[in-house]
């Protein structure tokens, strides 16, 4: 009976891999189609989350000057320190106000992309995930997209700035990779910090109160990211530097684009990995949040 | 296969089996009434029929296709709609919600235009197109939940109890809607509900589920001839009279207030409310009297008890 049972299970299954299969062989005029509804669909998504948050502009207003102030805290900080010291860890102020502008420029889209994600514990809770897996997009898409918080374009601006000031008045040999570097190296890190927010949060499948955890990693990486390696003890460097590859979002380009040798000695061509270190997030983050939506969809919690 | 959705399926959880070994067809153009007292595993059916839920074991076939594997393009072709929670945008008006979804879906303006303008008449939601959801009443809300899971004009629309909550008209003007967009074939209607009414204005075929396990599966009026369903005429009396037995049909009398309020049971297998009214009517003076809708628990206990 038992075997009977598999056996029925697994014949149909592999006829309908097949009939998958032929299904699948769609023009490329159709794939192109389908990919131009989908973003279209995405922007729209995004389109609907930015009306209804400028539908108050002041309030808007406001609230982007509050988001710019908050990341100036930051450099009032390094400010200070340096008002003690000459350098920290191998750097000089200016030479860590182009970290600092890395990391807040990447922070700053990143947390307005994917932010609001500490949020899904309650999209879960509330049901609200089963809606969106009801519609013929992906979850994680939709949910970025319409939840995304464009305030955070104020701490973005604050740090381009900085980035912009600190660079104009580093002495730097321009040539064409380090001139792509500096357009490449923000969006890698965001990409990265993307990356890491996405499989951090996804714990949250497991753990429905899984938010602490999650804003150790997220805004831990905002720290870490905006200082120079060298500061940070040897255990911490290998974890959130590398593990978490929070060392590829502003310090290694940063070292890139002065033409710094390391001060703590890694190989040179480290300094110029952020964008494959990038994809390989995306990589990894993917696979996490896909299983742990199989998760989900597994217990039905 | 034009079968439209075939399902077999077995999920074990960790010790509780929500959906235990519930097998079953529906065809296209049916319509289906899910019903079980709470926790009979009908939202967890519901799940793994839309690739929310991955099902433990058995096989899942609707439209076609594997739920959860082709959850995308599943979604294309069923609409969904839980009474419990929304799939509009809270702060949008929900005109702006059903543009969306017609971006999402992909559906083309014109489509888009045809069916609004049917769904908004049909549901007079013209008066609310503007107004943002979140400020819409409950019974508004419904039938732009409803319109949101129609747009794309899916083959089979599944419904998790969408009457709940809902005040009396507003039940039936969402009932009449749904009985005749299934009599217009276009859609195949899968029901989950604890409204009997619902089910007996909508639905042609009845399963009911209990501990996840159909329990009874067939035609609404062969399942009502053969079990014939217990139901309760309550009269109140002008004045005292002794308990009225020995009516046509009446199983059992209960007196209340001295012989002022007295509760007849009868089967409808051997009568009907109008027949036995008429009957107490020739017996005494009638000041007040009434049939209490029999919940879809009753009747699911009742048919336990055969």
């Amino acid at each position: 009976m038992a075997e009977g049972a598999l056996g029925d299970r697994r014949r149909p299954g592999w006829r309908h891999r097949r009939t998958n299969w032929r299904d699948r062989r769609t023009t490329w005029r159709q794939r192109r189609a389908s990919w131009a509804g989908r973003a279209t669909a995405y922007r729209r998504l995004v389109g609907a989350a930015a009306r209804s948050q400028l539908a108050y502009p002041l309030s808007f207003a406001l609230q982007c000057g509050g988001q710019a102030v908050g990341q100036a805290t930051d450099l009032v900080a390094i400010l200070v320190l340096f008002g003690h010291v000459r350098a920290i860890g191998g750097f000089d102020m200016r030479e860590v106000l182009v970290i600092y502008g890395i990391a807040g420029v990447s922070f700053g889209l990143a947390d307005m992309i994917v932010g609001q994600l500490d949020s899904l514990p309650g999209y879960i809770r509330m049901g609200r995930l089963d809606a969106l897996l009801l519609r013929p997009l992906g979850a994680l898409g939709q949910l970025c997209a319409s939840e995304i918080t464009l305030r955070r374009l104020g701490r973005s601006s604050t740090a381009l700035v900085v980035l912009a000031y600190a660079l104009s008045t580093e002495d730097i040999r321009w040539t064409l990779a380090r001139a792509s570097l500096v357009v490449l190296a923000p969006l890698a890190g965001t990409v990265i910090l993307c990356s890491i927010w996405v499989a951090a949060c996804s714990v949250s499948f497991w753990v429905i109160e899984g938010r602490e955890l999650a804003s150790t990693v997220t805004y831990g990486s905002s720290m870490f990211t905006a200082y120079p390696l060298g500061i940070f003890s040897s255990w911490l460097r290998r974890l959130m530097g590398f593990a978490v590859p929070g060392a590829f979002v502003a310090y290694f380009p940063t070292l890139a684009l002065l033409g710094k040798p390391d001060p703590l000695g890694l190989p040179r061509w480290l300094q110029w990995s952020s964008p494959p270190v990038a994809a390989l997030s995306v990589l990894v983050a993917g696979v996490v949040w896909r299983s742990a939506l199989r998760h989900y969809r597994g217990t039905g919690s | 296969m034009d079968g439209l959705v075939r399902s077999f399926r077995r999920r074990r959880g960790v010790e509780v089996r929500a959906v235990d070994g519930i097998s079953l067809r529906v065809d296209a153009g049916e319509a289906v009434g899910y019903i079980g007292p709470n926790g009979a595993g009908k939202s967890t059916t519901i799940k793994m029929l839309t690739g929310i839920l991955v099902p433990t074991a058995g096989r899942v076939r609707v439209c076609g296709l594997d739920p959860v594997r082709r959850r995308r393009e599943l979604a294309r072709r069923i609409g969904v709609v839980f009474g419990q929670r929304s799939q509009l945008w809270w702060d949008l008006p929900l005109r702006d919600s059903f543009e969306l979804l017609r971006v999402i879906h992909g559906v083309s303006t014109v489509d888009f235009a045809v069916r609004c303008e049917e769904y908004v008449e049909l549901l007079d939601m013209a008066p609310f197109l503007d107004t943002p959801v979140r400020q819409l009443s409950l019974g508004q809300r419904m039938r732009g939940e409803v319109t949101a899971a129609l747009l794309h004009a899916p083959r089979l629309l599944v419904l998790d109890e969408p009457t709940i909550g809902l005040d009396l008209v507003s039940k039936e003007r969402l009932r009449g809607f749904l009985a005749a967009l299934n009599a217009s074939g276009r859609v195949t209607l899968l029901l989950t509900t604890h409204d009997l009414p619902d089910v007996e204005r909508l639905c042609r075929r009845l399963v009911v589920v209990d501990s996840g396990r159909v329990l009874i599966d067939g035609p609404l009026d062969q399942l009502r001839r053969r079990f014939g369903v217990r139901r309760e005429l309550v009269v109140e009396l002008e004045s005292p009279a002794p308990a009225l037995h020995g009516l046509p049909g009446v199983e059992s009398v209960t007196v209340q207030a001295d012989g002022l309020r007295q509760h007849l049971v009868f089967s409808t297998e051997h009568t009907t409310a109008a027949a036995l009214i008429a009957s107490v009517v020739r017996r005494v003076a009638v000041r007040d009297l009434a049939v209490p809708e029999p919940a879809i628990e009753d009747v699911v206990r009742q048919l336990y008890a055969r």
